[in-house]
């Protein structure tokens, strides 16, 4: 008799089961020859979703279907070497407009992940987050929100953080509201050939070691390309990368960025903003119509309790770049300075603090290698906590041996 | 075709239940590298109906349980015969393979009187399988006789009335089976959260468990954590161990907020780890416009205080498992904040 119950409770079972699965009466939509056919588009879309990245296998691949599809909660996938698939960056969308928990729309945590072909928009967290996932490939993805800038957008758009081996290449990032490509944490980068534009950071590189961005155009962001690195955090001691041949022009957008966010004293109208990191070159990039600064090297002045922190940039190499118009109107902290020095700034600008806190000054190697004619200009902070009555601005170019650039960065996945 | 499938399944199905015994927890289903279809597969209830536990499982509780939207919570303990778990002072308790811990939760139509009318909605497994914790979602029917494995997790309309006596339309989420590893994760493991000593040491509990032969190298005095909410405690030991059971899950060092740098176990000693004049690193919009996480002596400058009592994904903490605030640890940690001495 129990056995008998048991055994109708599990034709129940497995009747639901059944009911639950979406009903073949049409072939499935033809895939890309070699892969496998797109999940269905039927039903709870998000579940199934779900359902498909728990159960993945390592080495699958989950094909989205094209279409845009509305999801309620955050994804997560869990599983090496998968890869999540859509049909086009633009013609697969994850929409997130009505999104009503986690932090960011999809969450990777495992290695060997491959993103490709699909978007994520309107999330109401990060875009698309990776932490711990070793080998990720974020490639052909489009992560934005639709309203324009604004401070109710989610922070990050693709977000790898505590990871080594991250490719982020041909990407478009827009619309958020802390950086669009936010790397932190993290070992051997390379983000390449993307478009970031109207974010508050567009690109940005943070704590983190090896590090090539080349190849992008980071245009209407508030700051063009950051690379920081801040104190009390478990990874710090950020250095060597390597910023070249990218487009870095009219990031004029007012910043967007909430309060409190480290970003939201980026001025609006910078290229580079090069804080508080060691070994950092710029060179080859092309520069125009960013108001406040092309290049903005300064440290970090925040109060700092961590004493294994270094606040100064050091070791920074400038050579090649191609300065256009810009430093015509600067802004945020930058434009008090600008103010007493006439209005304008020269296409690199330097903070020109040397010392921090009761520290000594340190020999930070700034090395400006640019053509003679490139404007250059030390705001001569000297030390923070700022005195003013101490502060010399100067046009001398510091005297700094070139440190030597780091290696191209090799990741044992780029060609995956 | 489809008859003849069904039925061998069925007779499949009745063969495995067949040789077991009628009650008691099914070591085969628990250590099975697959989570079962029902949550009555694994015989660690007599009665679906009822959710008795069958015997070897036992019920236990936490001095101060993680908040889940007012939910009311059930714990069960199982440990396989043989191998008791290892007492640790400061980490979670070593358990044996084959170990079951069982949380179900449930709701009331008013959580002032929680047990009038309750009825459960989704039971969380953590197994200790050969190869580390495992966590599976089921999830109960509406007629309350069993529960089925839900890993994609679900989004249930609940409406009662909360123990301050307000009525909450809760939109509740059942997590998905990724979702419970964001909670428990320890590194590339996971693993349990509860069961440590400082959250189960009181009214005798850890003795019993050493008494079930579940529990070996009980130290002889433990100290537990005091109740978050009992006025007569230490108000900084009370907002700790808030902090500790209800963020440190994920904001420690091998969680997964652990690119935060903020660190909200009790057993951190560093004022800066746990907030105190800390800037935000990737808090994006969950600043909420504020500057630091904690400014002692402020509250309303406070970023912790404000993601505690957001509700909006990307600003609300814990991101998963709260769709509504809890005004009692709103209160308690506004206290403490109140309390500290400004610099």
């Amino acid at each position: 008799m129990i056995i008998r119950l048991s055994a109708i409770a599990g034709a129940a079972t497995l009747l639901a089961l059944a009911g639950c699965s979406p009903k073949s009466t049409e072939p499935p939509a033809p895939g890309i020859a070699g892969l496998p056919a797109p999940i269905s588009a039927e039903g709870d879309f998000g579940a199934t979703l779900q359902a498909a990245l728990i159960a993945a296998q390592p080495g699958e691949t989950i094909m989205l279907p094209e279409g845009t599809f509305q999801l309620s909660d955050g994804l997560s996938l869990d599983v090496s070497g998968v890869t999540l698939r859509g049909a086009g960056q633009e013609k697969t969308v994850l929409d997130f407009t009505g999104q009503e928990g986690a932090g960011e729309g999809l969450l990777v945590t495992s290695d060997d992940v491959t993103l490709m072909d699909f978007g994520v928009r309107n999330t109401k967290g990060d875009g698309i987050k990776s932490k711990g996932a070793d080998r990720i490939i974020y490639r052909y993805l489009t992560v934005e929100w639709t309203g324009g800038p604004s401070e109710t957008n989610g922070a990050y758009g693709i977000y790898p953080v505590e990871s080594e081996d991250v490719l982020v290449e041909n990407v478009t990032v827009r619309g958020a509201s802390d950086a669009g490509v936010y790397v932190g944490q993290s070992k051997n980068i390379i983000v390449r050939n993307s478009v970031a534009e109207f974010n508050v950071a567009g690109i940005e590189i943070e704590n983190s070691m090896n590090a090539d961005v080349y190849g992008n155009v980071a245009r209407d962001n508030t700051g063009g390309i950051l690379v920081f690195d801040l104190p009390d955090l478990p990874v710090t001691g950020g250095n060597s990368t390597r910023i070249f041949d990218n487009e870095i022009i009219q990031n004029n957008t007012p910043n967007f960025a909430p309060a409190g966010n480290i970003v939201a004293s980026v001025p609006s109208g910078t290229g580079v903003i090069v804080m508080a990191n060691r070994n950092v070159h710029v060179f080859d990039n092309n520069f125009a119509d960013n108001r406040s600064a092309h290049v903005l090297l300064m440290s970090y002045s925040l109060p700092i309790t961590d004493e294994t922190y270094n606040p100064l940039p050091r070791d920074i190499v400038l050579k090649g770049n191609t300065y256009g118009a810009g430093g015509n109107d600067p802004q945020g902290d930058l434009a008090p300075l600008a103010a007493a020095l006439g209005g304008q700034l020269p296409p690199v600008v330097w903070d020109g603090v040397t010392a921090w806190g009761e520290g000594e000054a340190q020999t930070l190697n700034i090395a400006v290698n640019e053509a003679p004619e490139v404007g250059f200009i030390s705001l001569g902070i000297g030390r923070y906590p700022i005195d003013p009555a101490a502060i010399a601005p100067s046009p001398e170019r510091p005297v700094a041996e070139a440190a030597a650039e780091p290696a191209a960065v090799v990741l044992a996945h780029s060609d995956r | 075709m489809v008859r003849t499938g069904l039925l061998a399944a069925l007779f499949l199905l009745a063969a495995c239940s067949a040789g077991k015994a009628p009650a008691g927890p099914d070591d085969g289903v628990i250590l099975a590298a697959a989570p079962a279809e029902k949550l009555s597969d694994y015989g660690l209830f007599v009665d679906m109906a009822s959710a008795s536990p069958a015997t070897g499982v036992m019920a236990y509780d936490l001095i101060n349980p993680l908040f889940s939207d007012h939910a009311a919570k059930h714990r069960f303990v199982y440990v396989p015969g043989g191998e008791p778990a290892t007492y640790h002072e400061d980490d979670v308790f070593s358990f044996p393979v084959g170990t079951v811990l069982v949380k179900t939760f449930a709701f009331a139509p008013d959580m002032r009187a929680s047990e009038e009318g309750q009825w459960r909605v989704e039971t969380r497994l953590l197994i200790h399988k050969a190869d580390g914790w495992a966590a599976y979602p089921y999830v109960w029917n509406d007629d309350q006789t069993e529960a089925v494995y839900t890993p994609a997790g679900k989004r249930l309309d609940i409406e009662t009335i909360s123990p301050q006596g307000e009525a909450l339309s809760l939109r509740y989420a059942v997590p998905n089976q990724n979702q419970c590893k964001t909670c428990h994760q320890a590194g590339k493991a996971i693993e349990p959260i509860g069961p440590k000593a400082r959250h189960l040491a009181h009214d005798g509990q850890l003795t019993r468990w050493a008494e079930a032969g579940i529990l070996s190298g009980l130290a002889d005095e433990v100290t537990g954590d005091p109740f978050a909410f009992d006025p007569s405690a230490p108000l900084d030991l009370r907002a700790r161990a808030w902090l500790d059971v209800n963020c440190a899950h994920c904001h420690k060092a091998d969680g997964s907020a652990s690119n935060s740098g903020l660190w909200l176990a009790s057993t951190e000693e560093s004022a800066t780890r746990i907030g105190v004049l800390k800037h935000p690193v990737a808090a994006g919009r969950g600043s909420g416009g504020l500057k630091q996480v904690i400014v002692p002596g402020d509250p309303d400058a406070s970023i912790l205080l404000l993601r505690m009592a957001s509700t909006e994904p990307g600003i609300a903490m814990p991101e998963l498992g709260r769709s509504v605030n809890d005004p009692e640890a709103l209160a308690l940690i506004r206290e403490w904040i109140a309390a500290m001495e400004a610099e």
